[in-house]
């Protein structure tokens, strides 16, 4: 490449990056906005949280006895204020819109702020405390199964292609299809077997109760409740992930330029890292970049068969006791993660795969 | 098209894709069956329980749950018969009526509980009943006497008194020899219920029922209200079927029409609709849904709703655009415009049938997705309020600790008919996928 040819590209790379950037923020912007309206019921929910107000604030001056000497009228007022009081502090007296705008600008500075029912164990309303505490419990859970999964799968995948049609390759294709139950499903049946039929593992929970004291007795107590949710979401997920990953390997592996590799003479463990591997390298790390994403937030359902208390029971708390903030603080991170993994994707493959790098300007 | 029907002749030779099929026409039958068998304003008030299901046992297991065992789970027994049945003697002013209701019991299991019930007639005064239990060893055993009202129910087997007096719940120790109690030995034979009624009006009159609740009921059990089972796992077949075709059919079209405007108009349309997937991408779904669920509607149908709404501008629209692209170059395509075909006529007429073939397998294996994505808000509790279907059966199970207590065949049943949908589609979906898709059949 010559000198001018490089600046010229700098500056394209620079501006398709920016341009992505923004499009992404935007992108964000309206998903978490659409998640606010959504999660205030359009305003709607306004009106239900009032009377909720009125009938609490009324019940608390009935019930006490220091203003049984007023007026109606006189207690009519005081209950006036102390509703207002209430609603100006929860600005229920601004109409939803200025508002739902104030709280759009608070979650994409990641200003979380405090929850309004719910606290984490340790007694914090901070948003980033209730939020942080469950974080680790859904990561190591999620974590473990998705990595078991996808290495497994691939490695798995890449041994299968060199045996397509073998009785192990059909019994794979004829397994897939289970895949259609998700992990929860599963889940129950281990519960059943493991859990109640042959109790030899918990059937729920993160850790016994009460919780070992020794480091190495709580890890093995951890371990021992994490095995039947990673089973289950292996065992729904490993067929149909070997399965896709198979089938995407003998896509490539019938290229013409494998064959010609192979007319060659290569050795297989070379064809397979130079003409395999190299060319499916992008999608490969996309797929292990959205699964990496995909831990955030956990599954609602798998963590409440499991009585997990990760980031899905977390959600699923939150919008029981309708404790918005805590619901966007959530959704907000996702977006934001979710932004930044698919930038990363985007420059990734840009020096990954050199078609994208040579149509990346003019493109898209 | 004719791809297309050369497609579906090849589904003969993979053995998968006929197994799916016959699944699928299975549960399509299932569904028939219990639309017709049980229409649906009755399939409701079936599910919403209450005194319709007063002769059902309480949590009862299937009745096929007796072939894996030595010693067979007793079903329910009732005995009806009405005072005029039965002769009277006739006083000044009153009479008295014994009726005795007899019934053999040969099972080796004690019932799970028993009751009586009695529906008296009468103007001012009501009958006043007295009870004895015979047992085939010829003892007679007091079990009190009551003075009931129109409709009354005598709980035999939660009499405290007769508990204490037999040292032992009711419903075991009448079955039972006094000296056996321990050990949980039924005494099989013939049992009679005597009761002894005397009337105080002329014009009086009692019905009576007794019955011995089994701990085994029909081909599905019972659950804690004591519903049978058999419904929810007729009726959710139709609606699984339903919520998953109409879901897989109203995401797949909606999001195929908007790609093929998307690549027809290009320029800012299609860039907008581009940006309009990434957001929803962001959108967590099953979050919303909860949502959705908890602050609005629990109606499965608003679930629908829902769920297509978010599904219309997916993920699969990047993989329909790339799909279409080349196609909008093609020459016919451009034979159409010389015609002066309009624009949705393209987009409809041209375009989208051009790949259908192609979306057909992923459309088929989409549907299970759906079933459990029903069953999944089910079982947190955001099912359909007044439907009975699968997910709510589990969801009922969870909150009974129905494997706590030993009730598997209330989680086995329903998980069983949400696996076997999502085994017949699946099969079915990825036989089609092979054969429409033949580029993997060369290599």
């Amino acid at each position: 490449m010559s000198g001018g040819g490089t600046s010229g590209n700098i500056r394209r790379v620079l501006v398709f990056t920016l341009a992505r950037l923004a499009a992404l923020f935007v992108t964000v912007v309206i998903g978490v906005y659409l998640t606010i309206v959504i999660a205030h019921g359009g305003g709607e929910l306004d009106d239900l949280r009032k009377a909720q107000i009125r009938s609490e604030i009324s019940e608390a001056f009935a019930m006490d006895d220091e203003f049984r000497d007023l007026t109606p009228e006189e207690r009519n007022k005081l209950i006036q204020t102390e509703i207002e009081r209430e609603e100006t502090r929860l600005r229920l007296d601004e109409p939803f819109i200025y508002r739902s705008a104030d709280y759009l600008w608070q979650a994409i500075n990641l200003n979380l702020g405090h929850s309004e029912q719910m606290h984490s164990d340790g007694g914090s309303r901070r948003v980033y405390h209730i939020i942080g505490e469950r974080l680790p419990a859904t990561l190591l859970l999620f974590g473990t199964a998705n990595l078991l999964v996808f290495f497994s799968s691939i490695f798995f995948a890449l041994f299968l292609s060199r045996r397509y049609g073998s009785r192990l390759d059909r019994s794979v294709v004829a397994l897939a299809p289970t895949s259609a139950a998700p992990g929860w499903f599963y889940g129950i049946f281990l519960i059943l077997v493991f859990a109640f039929l042959i109790p030899v593992l918990p059937s729920g929970g993160m850790v016994a109760a009460p919780p070992p004291v020794t480091t190495a007795a709580y890890a093995l107590s951890v371990l021992k409740h994490m095995l039947l949710p990673v089973a289950a979401m292996f065992i729904s997920s490993i067929f149909i992930s070997i399965y896709s990953w198979r089938t995407f390997f003998l896509i490539y592996s019938s290229e013409d330029y494998v064959e010609m590799a192979r007319a060659k003479g290569l050795p297989p463990r070379m064809i397979e890292r130079r003409y395999i591997l190299r060319p499916t390298l992008p999608p490969i790390l996309t797929s292990f970049a959205l699964m990496l994403i995909g831990l955030w937030g956990g599954a609602i359902i798998l963590e409440q068969v499991f009585n997990w208390p990760g980031l899905g029971t977390l959600m699923f708390e939150a919008i029981g006791h309708r404790d918005t903030p805590v619901i966007i603080g959530a959704v907000v991170i996702f977006a934001y993660l979710l932004a930044i993994t698919v930038f990363l994707l985007d420059i990734m493959y840009a020096i990954l795969d050199p078609r994208v790098r040579l149509e990346g300007g003019k493109h898209s | 098209m004719n791809r297309f029907m050369t497609g579906l002749r090849q589904i003969g030779q993979y053995p998968s894709a006929m197994a799916g099929i016959l699944v699928i026409l299975f549960l399509v039958g299932l569904s028939l069956y219990a639309v017709f068998a049980i229409p649906y304003r009755q399939a409701l008030d079936l599910w919403r329980g209450g005194e319709i299901w007063q002769d059902h046992p309480r949590n009862a297991a299937p009745a096929w749950v007796n072939w894996f065992r030595l010693n067979n789970l007793p079903s329910t027994i009732i005995v009806e018969k009405s005072s005029a049945d039965v002769e009277s003697e006739n006083f000044q002013g009153w009479s008295r009526v014994r009726i005795p209701l007899e019934f053999s019991y040969t099972y080796d299991e004690f019932p799970s509980e028993m009751n009586l019930f009695l529906k008296s007639r009468f103007q001012d005064k009501g009958p006043f009943i007295r009870l004895f239990w015979e047992t085939p060893d010829g003892r007679e055993i007091l079990l009190g006497g009551h003075r009931p009202r129109l409709s009354h129910r005598v709980a035999l087997s939660q009499d405290r008194n007769l508990e204490r007096r037999l040292d032992a719940p009711p419903h075991m120790a009448l079955l039972s020899l006094p000296d056996d109690i321990d050990k949980r030995k039924v005494l099989k034979g013939d049992y009679r219920l005597v009761i002894d009624a005397v009337f105080f009006e002329e014009e009086s009159s009692l019905e009576t029922k007794f019955i011995s609740y089994g701990r085994v009921h029909g081909p599905a059990g019972t659950d804690h209200q004591r519903r049978d089972i058999m419904v929810a796992l007729l009726w959710g077949t139709p609606i699984a079927l339903a919520f998953g075709l109409l879901a897989a059919v109203g995401t797949t079209i909606t999001t195929l029409i908007i790609a093929a405007t998307g690549v027809w108009f290009g320029n800012w349309i299609d860039a907008a609709i581009q940006r309009i997937t990434e957001v929803n991408m962001i959108l967590p779904m099953l979050p919303i849904l909860v949502m959705v669920g908890a602050l609005y509607s629990r109606s499965i149908w608003v679930m629908l709703g829902v769920v297509v709404l978010l599904g219309i501008f997916s993920a699969g629209i990047k993989m329909y655009r790339a799909m279409l692209l080349p196609i909008r170059e093609s020459p016919y395509i451009e034979a159409a415009r010389a015609y002066g075909a309009g624009h949705s006529r393209i987009i409809l007429r041209y375009m989208i049938p051009r790949v259908l073939p192609v979306l057909i397998p992923g459309f088929v294996t989409l549907i299970p997705t759906f079933v459990f994505l029903e069953a999944s808000l089910a079982v947190l509790g955001l099912g359909d309020p007044v439907l009975p279907t699968w997910g709510k059966v589990l969801h009922d199970a969870q909150g009974e600790s129905a494997l706590y207590n030993g009730y598997y065949y209330w989680v086995i049943s329903p998980a069983f008919m949400l696996m076997l949908t999502g085994l017949g589609f699946a099969m079915l979906g990825f036989a089609l996928d092979r054969i429409f898709n033949p580029r993997l059949r060369s290599i």
